[in-house]
C-alpha cells in the first residue's frame, strides 16, 4: 500500500487531528469545554507534535501577558469631578 | 536589633492603612464615606475605562461613561444585594450605560461598521495561510510556532513597545471580540460572568474569545520573532 495512503487511512481510523484542527479548537481545550474523545485526540496530537505544543504555550503566554497589563488610571480632572459629585450626592 | 532602635524605626514609619476589602468598601460607600469612595474610584475606574473603550469611539466619551457608571452606583447602591461581586456589578452598569451611549453617538455607528460584528467576521481564528492546504502534508504548519521562554509574558507586559502592539491589536478587533477579551483576559472575569454581562451563550463567548486571542497571539508572535531576530 502507498505510504501516504496508509498514513491517511490511519489518521482517519484514529480520528487524528491536524495542526490546523488543533489551532482551531485550542480555546475549547483551554476553556475545558472539550469532549473526552476530542481531549484524547488533542493530547495524542500534542504528544507527537512539538510545533503544536509551542502553539499551546504561546496561547497560554498570550493570556498571561494580557492578565499582567494594568489599566491606565482615569485623568485627575475626571477623578476630581467624581469626588465632587459624590459629596453632592451625599448631601442630597 | 535593640528594642529601642526597633521602636524608633517603627514609630518613624508612616501609618498606611491597608486597603479595605470589598464589603468594607461597600459599607463605607453606603455610609457616604468619602475616603471609601475615593478608594473605590481609584481601584475600579481604570478597569471601567478600559471596558468602556471597547464600546465607544473615544477616550472622552469613555470617561463620560465611567462617570455615568458611578452615578448609577449612587442610585443603585441601596438595592445591590451582593449576588455578584462589586466589580461585576459595576461592569453590568457600565455596559448598559455604554450601550445606550454608543447608540446615541453617531460616531459609534461608523465605528461599529468599520470594525464589524461577530456576524460578519468570517475569520475562524486560524490563518489558513499558516497551514499547508493540499497534498500529503495538508494541515501542517508552514512556519512552525517557536518556543517562547518562560519569562516572555513578563517581558512583553513590561515593554512599552509590546504593550502598544497589544493595544493596537485589541483596538483593531471587532467590537464584540474586544469586549470579550477585555473582560476575560485583561480583567480576569469568568466565562459565566461574561456571558451574564454580555447576554451571550457560552459557545458564542468562546468563539469570540478564540478569535480575539488568536489575533493577539499572532501580533505577539510577530513581535517576539522580530524582537529576538
Amino acid at each position: 500500500m502507498d505510504k501516504n495512503l496508509k498514513e491517511h487511512l490511519m489518521s482517519y481510523l484514529l480520528g487524528r487531528l491536524s495542526c490546523q484542527d488543533v489551532a482551531e479548537i485550542i480555546t475549547e481545550y483551554l476553556e475545558g469545554a472539550m469532549s473526552l474523545s476530542n481531549r484524547i485526540r488533542f493530547h495524542m496530537h500534542l504528544g507527537m507534535c512539538r510545533d503544536c505544543r509551542n502553539y499551546l504555550e504561546q496561547m497560554k503566554a498570550t493570556v498571561q501577558t494580557l492578565g499582567k497589563l494594568p489599566p491606565e488610571p482615569i485623568s485627575p480632572h475626571v477623578r476630581e469631578e467624581l469626588l465632587r459629585r459624590f459629596q453632592h450626592w451625599k448631601k442630597g | 536589633m535593640l528594642f529601642f532602635e526597633w521602636l524608633t524605626i517603627a514609630l518613624a514609619l508612616p501609618v498606611i492603612p491597608p486597603g479595605r476589602d470589598e464589603s468594607e468598601l461597600l459599607d463605607g460607600l453606603r455610609k457616604g464615606d468619602e475616603q471609601a469612595f475615593a478608594e473605590a474610584v481609584d481601584r475600579y475606574s481604570g478597569s471601567l475605562l478600559r471596558v468602556a473603550m471597547a464600546y465607544v469611539p473615544s477616550q472622552a466619551v469613555a470617561e463620560e461613561v465611567v462617570q455615568e457608571t458611578w452615578m448609577g452606583v449612587f442610585e443603585g447602591l441601596s438595592r445591590f444585594e451582593g449576588r455578584s461581586s462589586f466589580k461585576t456589578w459595576l461592569f453590568t452598569i457600565l455596559t448598559n450605560r455604554a450601550k445606550t451611549r454608543g447608540t446615541r453617538e453617531s460616531r459609534y455607528v461608523a465605528f461599529a461598521e468599520k470594525t464589524g460584528s461577530e456576524d460578519d467576521d468570517e475569520w475562524g481564528g486560524v490563518d489558513l495561510d499558516s497551514f499547508i492546504q493540499s497534498g500529503s502534508k495538508a494541515g501542517h504548519w508552514i512556519e512552525p510556532p517557536h518556543a517562547w521562554d518562560h519569562g516572555t509574558p513578563e517581558r512583553l507586559a513590561l515593554s512599552k513597545e509590546s504593550r502598544e502592539q497589544i493595544e493596537q491589536a485589541i483596538e483593531a478587533l471587532p467590537a464584540t471580540q474586544r469586549q470579550v477579551i477585555t473582560f476575560r483576559d485583561l480583567e480576569g472575569l469568568s466565562s459565566d460572568e461574561v456571558c451574564n454581562i454580555l447576554q451571550v451563550t457560552e459557545t458564542n463567548q468562546r468563539v469570540l474569545l478564540h478569535r480575539a486571542r488568536s489575533r493577539v497571539r499572532r501580533t505577539l508572535a510577530q513581535y517576539v520573532k522580530g524582537d529576538l531576530g
